[in-house]
């Protein structure tokens, strides 16, 4: 078992998600993140999902996507063939600001992106390992809310969708 | 500009005919009554045959699809008539038929609220179908529609839903129908490697014992003459799955018998002592292998494919050769030596004739007072016209009448093969007939099953389509019951049947019948059906607690096949 990023090039279409999502159901496996946006290209969308199986089960899941009709192209990295990042976002009540967190944010290279009378939010972007990190010092300043998205990543080598798309 | 204006409805049918749909099997209800009003007018260019359910409209459709090598057509209308399309729908995809079923819905203003009869039927059909879409403009509905047909008909066909919502169906557009011919998401012609070719060749050219293994992929890729011509050049015995039957008449020197859990001895054991294995378009499927992990170990696997998604899916091969079966058989036979394997090829006749001696005598030749289902379809054989089509349901029966039905035609096998559907024969016949009234279409039908859809009668008395029926009776869910026998201490928990007096049924509904349990009514019997001009019903009460053989156990490996 490993970490895997599935990249799936595809067309715009209602319910693609729903067909993607049906193909790891089917075969009880776990999608730990998942992120969707259109492209470089105009009306194709990019679908990054991140899983932890095994290779022959990302080398199934990988055909099964690729078969879906309005997918034009999946194809899937193990993580260090990937560029990835991930955003998390904390709200900290404002009562908990003190010097020792000013350190951390500097520490952690985390943002105040907002800041409201009764709480600050603060934003990092990174791996996983980082964002998990920041998180379990801040839930000692009395962490209100957290949120991390998913992985957003581009592959290394040097290919484009374009030649995908004719 | 005004009067080129027509209805969404008439856009379906005109968009129907345009892609040369000659036949509909469909439903009416609320949500696709615009449909069946324009379907009116245009009766004598596209015919529609009303079943007595929806799954029965789309098993017809799929009887269709499958002897003629079209598109099926079903219609039905929304909730209900979409959700009783399911069991069809996941029957095709499995079985790779193409269909294209077109379902009304509620108006769009009206989605989502749990309108009357609104079910989600796009969302529901997406496991069981290769495409599906909802329409929700006029404009929308021509472009759906060919868009539809290419895909259930292109690369590995399959089933597709397109649900088309009240308000496109009565609005007026223009008829904007353009056929398509493709679109970038989707690749149907794969160009085939010409190097992957060379190394199959080589491959087959070393092997002292290579064995090909057929599925339906020969008949979907209408590759019957290049596969006959790569097996008489190349001399190497062929097995049969399920589905595959009929794409090499039974009487080719190379044909040594059928695959599987209930297929013959030889094939199954042989499959572990080849030392290449030529898979042509076939899927490995589980009631093929057995257990995987003992499935022919010692061989090179070939797999010749178009559906990339099928390599190494359950079975590694060794090499695979992607793309249309038409295309790389008939370089493969280029490219192979021509050669005879008569030694390899007495192997599997020697094991043949233990499978004769130990079981095809017992079916055939039986010493017990009772009929048994290996006889009847024997008889038949003797009096069948050659393309006769074969359809059945799910059971013995089934296992039966494809081990001993001769099949000498391609498009002459028609059975619920992945999904096993009960309820399958008698729909899937009459559409099978409703193709061409001059051919044969003898359904043959266990006790059970033939009660899931027995409503079907009246579309068979409505449309005197002339299927032959062959009803073989042993009030038991047979194959349930062998399990129980085998596998669970004989606990016949819920398999016996209380049944009807079927040939009062049959001839309420006006279809010739007859009802025979003596031996000496046999020929006698069949000879009566097959010439009759109409539909008529055979029942054939059979031995109760007969078993089929041989048989590869769950979790046995194929070299482990029972003959008793």
């Amino acid at each position: 078992m490993k970490r895997y990023t599935i990249f799936v090039i595809t067309e715009n279409f209602i319910g693609i998600l729903n067909r993607i999502t049906i193909i790891f159901t089917r075969r009880g496996i776990n999608i730990d993140a998942l992120t969707a946006s259109e492209s470089r290209i105009e009306g194709i969308h990019r679908i990054t999902i991140e899983v932890t199986a095994s290779e022959d089960t990302v080398i199934q899941l990988v055909n099964q996507i690729e078969k879906i009709i309005d997918v034009i192209k999946a194809f899937y990295h193990e993580d260090d063939g990937v560029v990835y990042q991930e955003i998390a976002l904390y709200k900290i009540p404002v009562s908990k600001l003190d010097g020792g967190l000013e350190k951390i944010i500097r520490q952690h290279n985390a943002k105040i992106i907002a800041a409201e009378p009764e709480f600050v939010v603060l934003e990092l972007s990174g791996h996983k390992e980082q964002t998990q990190e920041l998180l379990e010092i801040l839930k000692g300043y009395g962490l209100l809310e957290f949120a991390r998205s998913g992985r957003v990543a581009i592959a290394k080598r040097m290919h484009t969708i374009d030649s995908y798309v004719k | 500009m005004k009067d080129l204006m027509i209805r969404g409805a008439d856009v379906v049918v005109r968009t129907l005919i345009e892609e040369n749909a000659e036949i509909i099997f469909g439903y009416p209800g609320g949500a696709i009554m615009p449909v069946y009003d324009a379907l009116y007018d245009y009766h004598d260019q596209i015919k529609h045959v009303l079943t007595r359910h929806e799954q029965g409209a789309i098993h017809a459709a799929q009887g269709y699809a499958r002897v003629s090598g079209k598109v099926g057509v079903c219609l039905a209308t929304s909730g209900p008539g979409a959700t009783n399309l399911i069991t069809g729908l996941a029957d095709a995809l499995i079985d790779s038929t193409p269909l294209v079923c077109i379902t009304g819905q509620v108006a769009a203003h009206l989605l989502g609220t749990d309108a009357f009869q609104e079910t989600d039927v796009v969302g529901m059909s997406m496991p069981c179908t290769k495409w599906n879409i909802q329409v929700r403009t006029v404009e929308e509905i021509a472009p759906a529609i060919a868009k539809a047909f290419f895909i259930a008909r292109s690369g590995r066909p399959g089933p597709v839903l397109i649900d088309i919502t009240k308000n496109a169906q009565t609005d007026f557009g223009e008829f904007n129908y353009v056929p398509c011919l493709g679109f970038r998401s989707y690749k149907t012609k794969i160009e085939i490697n010409k190097s992957d070719i060379q190394k199959a060749a080589e491959m087959i050219d070393a092997a002292e014992r290579p064995y090909v293994l057929y599925g339906q992929g020969v008949v979907l890729g209408k590759a019957e003459e290049e596969f006959k011509a790569f097996l008489d050049k190349s001399g190497i015995p062929a097995a049969s799955t399920l589905l595959g039957s009929g794409a090499l008449p039974q009487d080719h020197p190379s044909y040594v018998g059928k695959l599987g859990m209930h297929g013959n001895y030889a094939p199954n054991i042989l499959t572990n002592q080849c030392d290449v294995l030529i898979a042509v378009g076939m899927r490995f499927d589980d009631r093929v292998t057995g257990d995987v992990k003992r499935y022919a170990k010692q061989a090179k696997i070939i797999h010749l494919e178009l559906d990339p998604a099928e390599i190494n899916k359950t079975i590694r091969c060794h090499h695979s050769v992607l793309g249309d079966c038409k295309d790389s058989l008939s370089l493969l036979t280029e490219a192979v030596a021509a050669k005879s394997h008569h030694e390899w090829l007495e192997k599997f006749r020697e094991l043949e004739r233990e499978e004769d001696a130990a079981v095809v005598k017992h079916d055939i030749t039986p010493t017990k007072v009772g009929l048994t289902m290996g006889e009847v379809i024997y008889q038949v054989n003797q009096y069948k016209a050659d393309d006769a089509v074969l359809v059945t349901d799910v059971g013995q029966h089934q296992m039966i009448a494809w081990r001993y039905f001769n099949y000498k035609k391609s498009r002459t096998q028609v059975t619920s093969g992945g999904l096993g559907t009960m309820g399958f024969a008698l729909p899937a016949a009459l559409g099978a007939q409703m193709f061409d009234f001059s051919r044969q279409v003898i359904c043959v039908v266990g006790d059970g099953g033939i009660q899931m859809t027995i409503q079907e009668f009246g579309t068979i008395m409505q449309t005197k389509a002339p299927v032959k029926i062959i009803l073989l009776n042993n009030n038991y869910l047979g194959m349930v019951r062998q399990w129980q026998q085998m596998f669970f201490d004989k606990r016949y928990s819920f398999t016996e049947l209380d049944n009807p007096e079927f040939v009062k049924i049959a001839e309420a509904y006006g279809i010739k019948s007859q009802k025979i349990s003596d031996r000496s009514d046999l020929n006698e019997a069949i000879e009566d059906m097959l010439i009759h001009d109409g539909p008529y019903f055979l029942e054939v009460v059979v031995e109760k607690e007969d078993n089929v053989f041989p048989m590869i156990a769950t979790g046995c490996s194929v070299e482990e096949v029972r003959l008793s």
